[in-house]
């Protein structure tokens, strides 16, 4: 895995086999809809919300590993997997460390989004 | 982009997530296939109980109703038991696809899902289930394997054919009185026992059960196969009928239950045997004169006092070794002219109190 947020293989796999067009409308829906999944996870660790946190953190996984964003999809299975309370116990960073990757994807996705 | 198979098969996709359910969307219309979508399982129930799809994509983790209470209730649901789901989820762990598959999920794809196996899988999928709709649509209008055989080579078509054969037809004697006495799952019981021992009886000397009816069961012998020993066939099935029944009621009066008793009439003669109904349900009979005859000394059975009764054709054809007693001509309901009726002893004693 490099650094790169997306990697470039993966979404260009992608905008193959549904097309190019749609691969780009796509990465735009995910950027239109994660900020309000991020927000989720947080409520749901503020609220205790256990099960939401799980689903929420299932949801970004899964669409971060379609884009090829594997850093935050590895971030976003940490949480599905080990739970609110280990992001607990870690006071909460794990969510801040997910904000920050997620930043990274979204500029890098826009760039491909713009074609 | 459409493929042969593929287009025209209908599929919904149940997803809770946007970016997932677009992209899924997409990779099966570009494969040819009309999509429908459900954002969770409560909804999916919905859609399918209203027009039920071809196969389902299912994800797991899903709001409101998810994919494992979705495969419950589908198979506790006999009108969806049958319908193909491949659960397409990011399981983290195995045991959550091996409870998918324990749930009567037909396969799992990882996601994200790969386009090239998703198309196999659907492929297979929707053949297993062509192939199955095929065989519930053959089993519903054949009536025994006997019949599925003859029809296997000349294909399924309605309507019938002149043939000689012989027709059989009993019932429970003072069923209704029997009933009044028990319980309605002890009747079903009773009849399902009953039912067992006739079908018994019918298939262990070639004949096939055309028609039952409350605590009645009509068999043909020597159609849809002809065969020269019908007639015979078919008294030694009645014979056979009436000594299964001794034995069970030996087993029921031991109990403390009342006796079982029946009457059995068998005519033969010509007859149009065939499929009737429609093409989508039909059953294989025959009808005619002789049909009627059977029946009428089935019936007749009570009058006289006798298990079972057998028309003179019957008779002619029956060959050594079985001992007839004639009882005369009697007029029988339905028949203009008084009918020649003769008695075969079952050799067991069954009579009317």
């Amino acid at each position: 895995m490099s650094d790169a947020p997306i990697d470039r293989a993966t979404f260009d796999e992608l905008a193959e086999s549904a097309g190019a067009e749609f691969a780009r409308e796509l990465a735009g829906t995910f950027l239109a809809d994660a900020p309000r999944m991020l927000a989720a996870l947080r409520a749901a660790f503020e609220g205790g919300d256990t099960v939401a946190f799980r689903r929420t953190a299932h949801s970004l996984k899964s669409n971060a590993q379609t884009f090829g964003a594997f850093a935050l999809g590895a971030r976003a299975k940490a949480l599905e997997t080990t739970g609110l309370d280990a992001v607990r116990a870690a006071g909460g960073a794990p969510l801040d460390e997910l904000d920050r990757e997620y930043a990274r994807v979204a500029a890098a996705l826009a760039e491909l989004a713009r074609g | 982009m459409a493929e042969n198979g593929a287009t025209g098969a209908r599929l919904l996709v149940v997803d809770d997530n946007k970016v997932n359910r677009l992209l899924l969307s997409r990779l099966l219309e570009q494969q040819g296939y009309r999509v429908e979508t459900a954002e969770n399982g409560r909804v999916a129930l919905e859609r399918l109980r209203a027009d039920p799809p071809d196969l389902m994509l299912l994800d797991i983790e899903m709001p409101e109703l998810d994919g494992f209470g979705l495969l419950e209730r589908i198979r506790g649901d006999l009108a969806l038991r049958d319908l193909p789901v491949i659960v397409t989820s990011s399981l983290e762990g195995l045991d959550d696809v091996v409870r998918c598959i324990e749930l009567g999920a037909e396969d799992y794809l990882p996601k994200p899902v790969n386009p090239t196996l998703l198309r196999a899988r659907l492929r297979a999928s929707l053949e297993k289930k062509r192939l199955r709709d095929q065989q519930k649509a053959l089993v519903r209008r054949l009536a025994t394997p006997e019949v599925a055989q003859a029809t296997a080579a000349s294909g399924f078509t309605l309507g019938g054919t002149r043939v000689r054969a012989s027709v059989l037809f009993t019932d429970i004697r003072g069923f209704t009185p029997l009933s009044e006495t028990q319980t309605p799952e002890e009747t079903i019981e009773l009849l399902n026992d009953w039912y067992a021992l006739m079908f018994d009886a019918v298939g262990g000397h070639g004949g096939i059960v055309s028609q039952i009816q409350g605590d009645g069961l009509m068999a043909i012998f020597g159609a849809p196969q002809p065969r020269p020993d019908h007639a015979r066939a078919a008294v030694e099935t009645a014979l056979e009928m009436v000594e299964l029944v001794a034995m069970f009621s030996a087993g029921r009066i031991a109990a403390g239950d009342p006796a079982l008793r029946i009457g059995v009439g068998v005519a033969t003669g010509e007859m149009i045997a065939g499929f009737i109904g429609t093409m989508e349900r039909a059953i294989y009979t025959c009808i005619g004169d002789t049909v009627n005859l059977a029946s009428r000394l089935e019936q007749h059975t009570k009058d006289v006092g006798r298990t079972v009764l057998i028309d003179a054709a019957t008779r002619d054809a029956l060959g050594p070794g079985i001992e007839v007693e004639s009882l005369g001509a009697a007029s029988i309901r339905g028949k203009a002219k008084p009918v020649d009726v003769y008695a075969v002893d079952p050799g067991v004693a069954i009579r009317d109190p």
